[in-house]
């Protein structure tokens, strides 16, 4: 029986559970006793304390399920399989075991792997005949003990509520273990990478080659980690998205506030905001199908040698994405100030550009420099445009149009088609994630920081 | 009043509304900075046609596909009825192909004759045979795609003007294209294997079918977690939270949340999902997991906004009148709310589903050639999909990359539309 | 200079009938102005809406003129028309014409921005730059080129505040920021920044309906010692602050002008129904 069917039998229990505790506490009703609660919360309290142990129970037993069977699988194998064998190769033995389970042989393997395919395909049947009957035991026991609560004194609807809010509670809850599980699995996982890298070569190196030779004897077989001239293209990057962003969202959001009359800001807003909502995968083809063959050809006829994939087209796709970002950022920020220090400008006989230059800019600033902040992450966690748009070869140069490569394409190439989770290359992913996670939170912590102060002044 | 200097002397009185230098220089700064304005609105939007109209334009080809009808002779006896699968479909199709061109007849020029079709003919052929094994013995006419080159030349996209070795098709391959449109067999309809055909090395067979599905699921599963967790989780916020420090930990927390960049969420996948709990790579369930991670804090904040929203004497109301807390939220804030949170919810789910750097990392930028049955299944998205194509070689994919891509801002156009439309229809001003 | 011990009597004469306080205002009252602004049939129109109707008045120069009448008369509407504050409104009209010394400043020719460096401004809130002191004072005269950074300016800066009767409250922390003073003292700072520009008229739309009595009575002294050199109209809801401050009044009703007059006789002795029901608190 699927996961699914089964939690499928779980609600109609639960249902039944309402329906029960709801018809009996509707005959001790009609026996003209006072009720506390009316019977419909007596039949939520029962198919609340039915329905949620044997969900509960199912999602640890799925969750838990694959690594005990794995577990026991290990355990049984022979001697001459486990042997002296790293954990990596024991992944590599697990999926052929697990392949054979499945019908997949290639070759003529072990037969002690025919073996233990055989055994997983038993454990598993064990174990999902297990988790049925193990929910179904745990639902009609617990259907039945609230059931034997259910009488007139019960206070029904404050146990339902209470129930209700503790789920609320963890549901609340799960953003910290989100977050939680972000730190974890990037420190655990760099930890892997840093016991093999120092962290000091990783941070201050300057040489970056994470291929790892297949064979011992494969030519250039040593990886490097040196990380900087991946942080360098990254702030490269990042710096020409803003250099085309800034002045353009700032001037726009200027323009749209203080000069458009209302119907040009009505229409020319939202235009500007679908520039947000385009996916970042399109704009990544759009760099290598317009721009950077347009800046390449460009830089061809004034006699200079571009890359195809150099950082000013990724910079500058990455630029006209955050455009939005910073014009409405600047926008609220601009328009946050209060019609009075207008009014005192134009009272004194300050000119609209003189407002906004003197007056309006140095109140807003605040308020721009949080949006420019949380842009500038953005640019730096940015992923789709530079995966398809920047190199892959680490450079340190101040060249825009050369390639650099950044951050997050150095965990995309690293990642990408590779399951083996022990190679430092794969290790090396999440140490780059580390750094990329921790930067942009500071950043967004500056950031909301910022302003939030600068919405409290004005509030 | 002890006045102790004297203010410089005023100007002229009677010339006093004619502007000096000074004051001329002061109007020009403003009329700049009224030009900078335009010029980066102009920009901007400049971009956004730009780039608009280069999809498009790339996409027009992908419109249509250019197929060949080929009348099929099947003799008896070529195929086994018991059997029909096993048939050998395209010595049928190369024959009749033969018939058409009886002077081809080197194994080169063979070669470059079947180059201008599509290898699917084989397969549709051996669909309608296997669909009705009566049409055995007699002759079945089929139609299927050129091949990309042929697509490509049909289309104008190869230029037939050019020298032969600056085109990718020769002049024997044009002659025969050519007799084949004469003979009428050449035909463009519209291009529904684009959408209906799962993915494919060949471009003119390649379809969206499987990335459509793998959205589906994905943001089914996307959808299913994050909209209960994320009214959840705000209704607790927003209407039950005590003022503590774990709360202002939790509302800290999930407004950096929505600012993580979207591949560490990949990342988190691939460590937590993928590894520890040892869910299937590439399957839309996991994919749905991370989005919906993603996805959480954007509902979280909207929905809180639309519970803030309303306004606290229908809660006094309700509780005035002896109802619970709980029974307040449930019967009355969060009806009310609902229509806000639908709209954020929205607008999540939008954002999810163009999302892309999480998905490759969790493997669904894999190469499958069918749609997934189950959310189990591995499978790609849309955007993984539109990545895979964009980095495959051959020219075809680029107009399909387009066009998926247009397929794509088509389900965003009408989720932010819908989401436009409840924002206006069920706006309440308290 | 005149400072501010005379609060005492400011506040009792809060507590003073309106008869008594427009008797003591008539008192000091100047005679035979030549008039410094000329109002003739002016109409402003908000869209369709029009929100005032063939005013006509002459304000005469170096006296207080007071605007009053129930809100949504159209008062401060009018108020900011003589410096063309509503042309920052994009759906406002204005028609007919307003003279200042002659001149008819909806001219075309006429550069707002030059106009309201003659025609200075205070709000009904304060409200000072979030910017120093001293910069919130030189503001004006930077951005019109009348003087330079340096000593040139310290003595604008200076006189300014002094007039506003500011500079002794303020002179040790000029550097700090305007937003830190008290209401009362943030709204003499915009008289003073007002002041800086060296305008000919100042006007105050409801100057002091978001102070605190004491505050109010230092800014309504400070009025009364402007009006040696400026001409000021001010609108006001409150009639003994009227009373109080100026020397004419005019009673705006419906967007209509009813009734200009010494402000002693039109206390005393109103020559329209309206005005009378509005002065004895029928209605407002």
């Amino acid at each position: 029986m699927s996961a699914t069917s089964l939690l499928a039998i779980v609600l109609i229990l639960s249902l039944i559970g309402y329906l029960w505790g709801r018809a009996s506490a509707a005959s001790l009703k009609s026996t003209g006793q006072g009720m506390h609660s009316i019977p419909a919360y007596h039949g939520y309290f029962i198919a609340l304390s039915c329905g949620i142990p044997a969900f509960l129970l199912v999602l640890v037993w799925l969750a838990a399920q694959s690594t005990v069977i794995d577990t026991l699988l290990i355990a049984g194998l022979p001697a001459h399989i486990t042997d002296g064998v790293e954990t990596s190769r024991m992944s590599l033995i697990l999926s052929e075991i697990k392949s054979i389970a499945g019908g997949r042989i290639f070759g003529t393997p072990d037969p002690a792997l025919i073996a233990a395919a055989e055994r997983y395909n038993a454990l598993r049947g064990t174990a999902s005949l297990a988790m049925v009957v193990a929910a179904l035991a745990v639902a009609i026991a617990a259907m039945s003990f609230a059931r034997s609560r259910v009488s007139p004194e019960f206070r029904a609807r404050n146990r339902v509520d209470g129930i209700l809010r503790w789920i609320l509670i963890v549901c609340s809850i799960l953003a910290i273990l989100t977050t939680l599980g972000i730190i974890l699995s990037l420190v655990i996982e760099s930890m892997a990478f840093f016991s093999r890298v120092s962290v000091f070569d990783f941070l201050f190196g300057m040489e970056w080659s994470p291929q790892i030779a297949m064979r011992a004897d494969q030519v250039g077989s040593s990886g490097a980690f040196g990380a900087v001239p991946v942080f360098w293209g990254t702030i490269f990057i990042s710096a020409i998205a803003m250099f085309v962003a800034l002045p353009v969202g700032l001037f726009s959001a200027i323009y749209l506030v203080e000069y458009a009359d209302k119907r040009v800001r009505s229409f020319v807003k939202p235009l500007l905001e679908i520039l947000a909502g385009i996916p970042t995968i399109v704009y990544g083809f759009f760099a290598i199908l317009t721009v950077a063959p347009f800046i390449r050809d460009l830089g061809t006829s004034m006699g200079l040698s571009v890359a195809s994939n150099s950082a000013l087209a990724a910079g500058g796709v990455m630029g006209i994405m955050l455009i939005p970002f910073i014009s409405s950022f600047a926008d609220d920020a601009i328009s946050a100030v209060p019609q009075s220090m207008r009014d005192g400008a134009y009272a004194l006989g300050a000119t609209k550009a003189e407002t906004v230059r003197q007056v309006l800019l140095p109140a807003a600033l605040p308020g721009i420099v949080g949006g420019v902040l949380l842009a500038v992450s953005r640019a730096i966690g940015e992923t789709m445009i530079v995966v398809m748009a920047a190199g892959l070869m680490a450079k340190l140069t101040a060249n825009p149009l050369e390639g650099v490569t950044t951050v997050t394409v150095q965990i995309v190439t690293l990642l990408i088609g590779d399951t083996e989770f022990d190679s430092p290359k794969t290790l090396a992913a999440f140490g780059l994630g580390l750094v990329l996670f921790i930067t942009t939170l500071a950043l967004n912590i500056v950031a909301l920081q910022v302003v939030k102060r600068y919405r409290e002044r004005y509030e | 009043m002890s006045d102790t200097t004297q203010q410089p002397a005023r100007k002229e009185r009677n010339a006093w509304f004619e502007a000096d230098a000074r004051l001329k220089r002061r109007h020009l700064a403003d009329k700049r900075l009224r030009a900078y304005g335009i010029a980066a609105i102009v920009f901007a939007l400049g971009m956004l046609a730009t780039l608009v109209g280069t999809i498009l334009v790339t996409a027009a080809p992908a419109v249509t596909q250019t197929m060949v009808t080929f009348e099929v002779e099947v003799p008896e006896g070529s195929v086994d009825p018991a059997n029909p699968s096993g048939g050998s479909y395209q010595t049928m199709l190369n024959a009749s192909i033969a018939r058409i061109f009886p002077d081809v007849d080197t194994p080169r020029e063979l070669r470059e004759l079947r180059q201008l079709f599509s290898n699917g003919g084989q397969y549709q052929l051996r669909d309608k045979i296997l669909a009705n094994p009566s049409l055995i013995g007699g002759t079945v006419s089929i139609t299927f795609p050129l091949s990309d080159i042929g697509d490509q030349l049909h289309k104008g996209v190869i230029d037939r003007n050019l020298p032969p070795d600056f085109r990718r098709v020769n002049d024997a391959q044009i002659a025969w294209y050519d007799v084949l449109v004469e003979r009428g067999q050449i035909s463009t309809p519209l291009n529904w294997g684009l959408i209906l055909n799962a993915d494919s090395r060949f471009p003119e067979l390649a379809g969206l079918r499987g990335a459509l599905v793998g959205s589906f699921y994905a943001l089914l599963v996307c959808f299913l977690v994050s909209f209960p967790v994320g009214i959840a989780a705000a209704v607790y916020l927003e209407e039950f939270a005590p003022k503590n420090r774990l709360t202002d930990l939790i509302e800290v927390n999930i407004n950096n949340l929505a600012a993580v960049p979207s591949i560490v969420f990949g990342l988190l996948g691939l460590a937590v999902f993928l590894n520890f709990f040892g869910m299937p790579r590439s399957a839309p369930i996991v994919g749905g997991l991370v989005l919906s991670l993603m996805t959480l804090p954007t509902i979280i904040i909207a929905t809180r906004a639309a519970l803030k929203a309303v306004p606290p004497s229908i809660r006094e109301a309700a509780i005035g009148v002896g109802a619970s807390k709980m029974q307040t939220v449930g019967h009355h804030v969060l009806p009310l709310a609902m229509p806000g949170i639908l709209t954020g919810t929205i607008i999540g789910l939008a954002q999810a589903l163009g999302e892309t750097a999480p998905l490759l990392l969790i493997g669904m930028n894999a190469f499958i050639t069918a749609a997934p049955d189950s959310m189990f299944n591995p499978s790609t998205a849309l955007p993984t999909q539109i990545y895979i194509w964009a980095d495959s070689p051959e020219r075809g994919f680029t107009s399909r990359t387009s066009a998926a891509i247009i397929v794509l801002l088509g389900f965003l156009v009408c989720m932010n539309a819908i989401a436009i439309y409840m924002r206006k229809r069920f706006e309440r001003r308290w | 200079m005149a400072s501010f011990e005379t609060t005492m009597e400011a506040g009792t004469a809060m507590n003073e009938t309106v008869k008594d306080a427009a008797a003591s205002a008539a008192a000091v009252m100047p005679v035979g102005h030549e008039t410094k602004i000329s109002a003739t049939k002016v109409s402003v129109f908000y869209g369709e809406k029009q929100a005032l109707f063939d005013v006509s008045i002459d304000i005469p120069a170096r006296q207080v003129m007071a605007f009053i009448g129930p809100s949504g008369c159209g008062k401060s509407t009018f108020l900011r028309c003589i410096n063309r504050m509503n042309d920052t409104i994009d759906i406002c009209r204005v028609t007919g014409t307003i003279a200042i010394d002659g001149a008819d400043i909806y001219d075309p020719k006429i550069d707002p921005v030059l106009l309201r460096a003659r025609v200075g401004m205070v709000f009904q809130k304060p409200n000072p730059f979030p910017k120093s002191i001293y910069d919130n004072i030189a503001y004006g005269p930077r951005i019109h080129g009348v003087a330079k950074a340096g000593s040139q300016m310290d003595e604008i800066v200076e006189t300014s505040l002094r007039r506003a009767g500011l500079w002794n409250e303020v002179k040790d922390r000029l550097r700090e920021p305007g937003t830190g003073l008290s209401g009362g003292q943030q709204q003499r700072l915009c008289i003073a920044r007002a002041i800086a520009v060296n305008p000919d008229v100042i006007l105050m739309d409801e100057p002091c309906s978001a102070l605190d009595p004491i505050a109010t009575a230092k800014v309504e002294e400070l009025i009364d010692e402007l009006r040696e050199r400026y001409t000021i109209v001010i609108v006001t809801h409150s009639m003994q602050q009227a009373a109080r401050v100026s020397q004419k009044a005019a009673f705006f009703h419906l967007g209509n002008l009813i009734e200009v007059d010494e402000t002693e006789r039109m206390f005393t002795n109103p020559r329209d129904q309206r005005t009378q029901d509005y002065i004895t608190g029928r209605f407002g």
